[in-house]
């Protein structure tokens, strides 16, 4: 086209960015990569290689090795090897090689860039502005934590080796969120590239060889879902890391359950996109294209539910198709497209068997006039209205460049629809009104809320969800507390059952007092179990002491009901959750004769022992008291005019299991904690000792405990945690009982991807305050919403 | 195709504004949420970018564009000559035949000058088309007394001012006094009468984005042809987020009305790379007759100068000097 035919149509023309130095270099690398095992390129043992191909042109880029068991038992043990010294070497030392890491990527950010493109398909200008520049920032962030690793975490160390497995819609970005933290740490990584998009990580490898990083410390095993698997099954790694779907999150779940390893998983999502009628609806609609149009939809944390107040509903959705209409999709390392290609065929199947189920359902499809290239995986951006909750549309992920929209009339109708969903990622909040945005966020259940933005990302920012999108956070303070643990808890010994007496006596007790049947307390009340059973409860002697309720699964149900009605208890203010806690301290204190002879006869410790129990129990509450208002949310300070709130948040429902030592100090020290945080709990106490906490109602009734936040429920443990994992209303479970429950609580959570919290058959200390109380628990106790705040006028 | 750049010259491809009753719903409607508008702005040029014959055949288009202006206390007739001059031929003739663009009789889109210079300039661009734009009401602080505002007006048209870029009281903006904003602009436009009214709102001086919308919209409701950013004395002139405000708000008044109404961003733009990432916000956001001069102004001064010298290094392949190219 001639300049002046160009000056008359004014249209855009070719602005192809260059690819040659990212070919060059895979064709130095003779197009086939080895495995980095122990700072080595090293040939797969399994001898397979597999194609990687660009998805914007169908054509292979390289070929790339695929690890096999023994790949990865390699890979494991060098980075075993490597993780003493790696740690010994102090942060200090470490931090100077993540900021050589940094500077790095930096150096050759726009190889990485092109690179990224060429085998993921995202246009490069999301690679070359938003991927590439926060690794470099993740990175940096990071040689920082390493810097002040041991002023920080004083109390703690590396968990290990960790094996970390990452998806291929953010492949480099992904690997520097798992990377940087664990290393900074002090801990050794083996990463599981997807097998889509393993380029960018073997140009990473290479970088870690030329600035110097020991070997081992760092190990790429490329490969599929097997390789995956070896390394998630692996006995000597101590943590799994992964980002991908909830379907292979859930399985690596069951697969590590009981094995102590250690679980962070950052799954998928179906993220709400809620629109006010007092939103900036301009620049809303920007925010839509950045929310689900960014890299072609596939994002876990894509805005891809739009919720829109009905008085403006219908002006934002003829805004955004006027806006479609403008998208501009193609080759991806042209600089001037928006959508690039879908990352592979299978994946372009699934998002076009989505649409046409979606138009199946009964909603409206509109696509912008303009047609997609009918070669390589393109997929049109794609608006569907009339869109039903209950449409599969509105409730499965679809992982492309599809959205679905929706209206509400109220904002407490916003939230609910908002809400609807398995999944509790993100969302994004648009509204000029301050008040109505920063009520709205807080009852959104999910990790990262952004107000008037959306795909907002920093190193310094916790990033991760609720329910099945998964648990941990990745960044900032948050990230750095799911690579470290507690000093303490690899020395702690192995848990121990209480014994059962040898020989039951047949002596009858006498009838000093007049009988008592400890009941179930559910709801604030005292309820008789369900099942009509009694079990009966033995001191060590043999002697029947009493007899509890043999509680069951309905048992678990009211009370897990009961429980999520006591919203009262979460939305009370710290200050009066404090007073409560004072308070059943004051009221055990009067009644600490009582409870110590409890303890005396139900657990056979000596008077000095019981009266110490008590007395620690008295601190305990005391301590949760002074903590219900000082473990306080803070503010993060990411690169924007604006902050961003990582609040700290109740869960909800949290069942407890509790271990058999110390009967009383343990049920409160796992008891507190949570309620102190406004969380309602379901209380399973130790199933020899039972009794101390069915006299501990007594003390609730008395302290203006609300009913349903504290509930307890006698009977079989194991059985009652396995029902407590598996209800779906729970939010996480605590465990500390023998190994074994460890392994049932964790196999059976996966139903809805709940958190869990398991001692792995390990006996804490409960007199020994960094054992028995403290932040941990508090971490336990709470999750953390980033709250992204923009502002400026 | 339309390439001279004169608004009389232009096809009626679209009806000239007539402004429409005062309504101050729609003002009490406008969000503005800056950090959003400031994040669109400044993530628009990774976006969208122009390069090679693309790039030469938009910098000539931005050529046609330019308000070519000179607002100077030392401005003299001869000043004003060598500007009508550079008016009439912006490019070495050399370059346009390299580019094919020799026979399109290429313009700016106007003159831009002082009441008291009109006579030299309708002297001097006699036979080009090229409209000569006058600054009035009391330029730039807008504050004289309103009659004599109104006067400057009907002398500058009667002079041979086919545009009048007219100042708004900025005051009426910060005291939120719509009322009278509405009034004076639709003054002014009764007293250009056929001459068009670029209504300048000293962006700088009413500081913030939602004040800029809502000026913006009164502007066009009273009648305004053309907004424009600013008198390019204030501290602060065009920006891409103004920009973006403003922009907006034409789309809305469109949406609204059905008429189009032009754009002049004034003050700061002053290379080839900043006046590509304003058109590309004009395509983006309202299109492509934004691009043409009847839709789009850029008042300027030292831009041409650098247009020239891209000009040049698309045609050589060098890197070009300043005095390689006739000054105004």
């Amino acid at each position: 086209m001639s300049i002046a035919e160009k000056f008359d149509s004014m249209e855009y023309g070719p602005a192809p960015e260059n690819s040659e130095v990212a070919f060059d270099w895979i064709a130095t690398r003779k197009g086939k990569f080895n495995l980095f095992i122990n700072g080595e390129w090293v040939k797969p043992i399994s001898g397979s290689w597999f194609e990687s191909y660009n998805p914007a042109t169908g054509k292979p880029l390289a070929k790339i090795a695929a690890a096999g068991e023994k790949d990865v038992n390699a890979a494991v043990t060098a980075a075993r090897n490597a993780q003493k010294n790696w740690q010994a070497i102090g942060g200090p030392a470490r931090a100077r090689y993540l900021y050589a890491l940094a500077r790095a990527v930096q150096r050759h950010a726009r190889l990485l860039a092109v690179l990224e493109t060429l085998d993921n398909g995202k246009p490069v200008r999301e690679t070359r502005d938003i991927d590439i520049p926060l690794v470099a920032r993740h990175f940096y962030h990071h040689a920082g934590w390493a810097q002040l690793l041991e002023q920080e975490f004083p109390d703690f160390e590396p968990m290990g080796v960790i094996g970390q497995i990452i998806p291929w819609n953010f492949p480099l970005l992904m690997l520097a969120w798992k990377i940087a933290p664990a290393i900074a740490a002090g801990n050794t990584i083996v990463l599981k590239p997807a097998d889509y998009t393993s380029l960018t990580a073997l140009y990473f490898a290479e970088l870690c060889q030329d600035i110097g990083l020991p070997k081992g410390v760092v190990n790429i095993v490329t490969g599929g879902g097997k390789t995956g698997g070896a390394l998630v099954k692996h006995p000597d790694v101590d943590k799994i890391a992964f980002t991908g779907s909830t379907d292979v999150g859930r399985n690596i779940r069951e697969v590590t359950a009981g094995s102590g390893k250690h679980l962070t998983l950052e799954l998928g999502g179906k993220s709400p996109f809620i629109v006010f009628e007092d939103a900036d609806l301009d620049s809303t609609v920007e925010g839509v294209v950045d929310a689900i149009w960014f890299n072609q939809g596939q994002v876990c944390c894509a805005g891809s539910r739009l919720l829109l107040q009905e008085g403006i509903a219908e002006k934002m959705i003829a805004k955004l198709r006027a806006r479609m209409e403008t998208l501009r999709i193609g080759d991806p390392l042209d600089k001037s497209i928006d959508m690039g290609a879908i990352v592979a065929p299978v994946q372009l199947e699934t998002i076009k068997k989505m649409v046409s189920k979606g138009t199946e359902e009964g909603a409206e499809m509109w696509q912008p006039s303009w047609a997609a290239p009918k070669e390589g995986c393109y997929y049109p951006p794609t608006l569907f209205t009339n869109v039903a909750p209950a449409a599969t549309i509105a409730q499965e992920e679809i992982f492309g460049p599809v959205l679905v929209a929706m209206t509400f009339r109220t904002p407490d109708e916003a939230v609910a629809l908002a809400n609807n969903t398995r999944y509790g990622l993100a969302a994004s909040i648009w509204s000029e009104n301050i008040n109505l945005a920063l009520d709205v966020a807080p009852k959104l259940d999910c990790g990262v809320v952004w107000i008037n933005s959306t795909n907002q990302f920093d190193a310094a920012c916790g990033f991760g969800g609720n329910r099945e999108s998964g648990y941990g956070r990745e960044g900032g303070l948050e990230g750095m507390m799911e690579v470290l643990k507690p000093v303490f808890i690899s020395k702690l010994p192995l848990y121990k059952t209480a014994a059962t007496p040898s020989k039951i006596s047949a002596d009858k007790p006498s009838p000093k007092h007049l009988d008592r049947t400890p009941k179930l307390y559910i709801g604030g009340k005292q309820a008789r179990p369900d099942s009509g059973y009694s079990l009966p409860v033995y001191s060590p002697k043999g002697e029947k002491t009493g007899e509890v309720g043999d509680g069951n699964r309905k048992d678990i149900r009211n009370a897990v009901e009961a429980a999520n009605k006591a919203t009262g208890w979460t939305k009370a203010s710290s200050h009066n959750r404090a007073q409560v806690l004072y308070y059943m301290a004051e009221n055990l204190d009067s009644r600490k004769e009582e409870f110590a002879a409890r303890l005396r006869q139900t657990t056979g410790v000596s008077a000095k022992k019981a009266a110490a129990e008590v007395a620690a129990t008295i601190q305990r509450l005391f301590s949760y008291g002074a903590w219900a208002d000082k473990y306080e949310s803070t503010v993060h300070s990411p690169a924007m005019r604006g902050v961003t709130l990582a609040m700290k948040e109740a869960l909800g429902t949290i069942g407890i299991a509790c271990p058999d030592e110390n009967p009383l100090l343990s049920m409160v020290s796992l008891a507190a904690p949570a309620l102190a945080m406004g969380n309602r709990i379901v209380l399973i106490p130790s199933e020899r000792h039972p009794l101390t906490s069915t006299d501990f109602y007594q003390i609730l009734e008395t302290s203006d405990v609300p009913g349903g936040a504290f509930n307890i429920v006698t009977g079989h443990r194991d059985d009652l945690a396995k029902t407590l994992a598996a209800h779906d209303d729970v939010k996480s479970v605590w465990y500390f009982g023998p190994l074994e429950g460890s392994r049932i609580v964790e196999t059976t959570s996966s139903g809805n991807m709940k958190r869990t919290w398991v001692n792995n058959g390990r006996q804490r200390n409960w007199f020994d305050r960094r054992q028995g109380e403290g932040r941990e628990f508090l971490h336990q106790a709470t999750q953390v919403k980033n709250i992204w705040i923009p502002y400026g006028d | 195709m339309a390439t001279i750049s004169s608004l009389q010259q232009a096809p009626d491809t679209h009806r000239r504004n007539s402004g429409i009753p005062l309504d101050l719903d729609v003002l009490d409607r406008i969000r503005v949420n800056m950090s959003a508008v400031e994040r669109r702005a400044s993530t628009l040029g990774g976006r969208r970018t122009v390069k090679k014959e693309t790039q030469a055949a938009w910098l000539l288009k931005a050529i046609t564009c330019i308000d070519l202006t000179t607002l100077s206390g030392d401005d003299t007739p001869g000043r004003v000559q060598r500007l009508c001059a550079k008016a009439r031929q912006p490019v070495r003739a050399d370059l346009l035949d390299a580019l094919g663009m020799g026979d399109r009789n290429l313009t700016t889109g106007a003159v831009c000058v002082y009441h008291s210079m009109i006579d030299t300039a309708v002297e001097a661009l006699k036979g080009s088309n090229i409209p000569i734009a006058a600054v009035s009401t009391g330029f730039p602080a807008g504050l004289n007394p309103f009659d004599l505002r109104v006067k400057e007006i009907e002398a500058s048209v009667a002079a041979g001012a086919k545009e009048i870029d007219i100042v708004i009281t900025r005051g009426h903006v910060l005291t939120q006094n719509w009322q009278a904003l509405y009034e004076e602009v639709k003054t002014f436009r009764a007293a250009a009468g056929q001459a068009h009214l670029k209504a300048i709102l000293g962006t700088g001086d009413i500081v913030t984005l939602r004040n800029v919308a809502k000026a913006s919209m009164i502007a066009m409701m009273a009648g305004a042809d053309f907004i424009k950013t600013s008198t390019g004395k204030e501290s602060i002139n065009a920006t891409l987020p103004v920009t973006l405000v403003m922009v907006r708000m034409i789309r809305e008044y469109l949406e609204m009305t059905g008429y189009k109404i032009g754009y002049k961003p004034a003050g700061g733009i002053s290379t080839a790379k900043d006046v590509l990432n304003y058109k590309i916000m004009m395509k983006e956001e309202l299109g492509n007759d934004w691009l043409q001069p009847d839709l789009f102004r850029i008042g300027a001064s030292s831009l041409l100068g650098d247009i020239e010298r891209q000009i040049e290094h698309f045609v050589t392949g060098r890197y070009s000097a300043g005095f390689r190219h006739p000054m105004a």
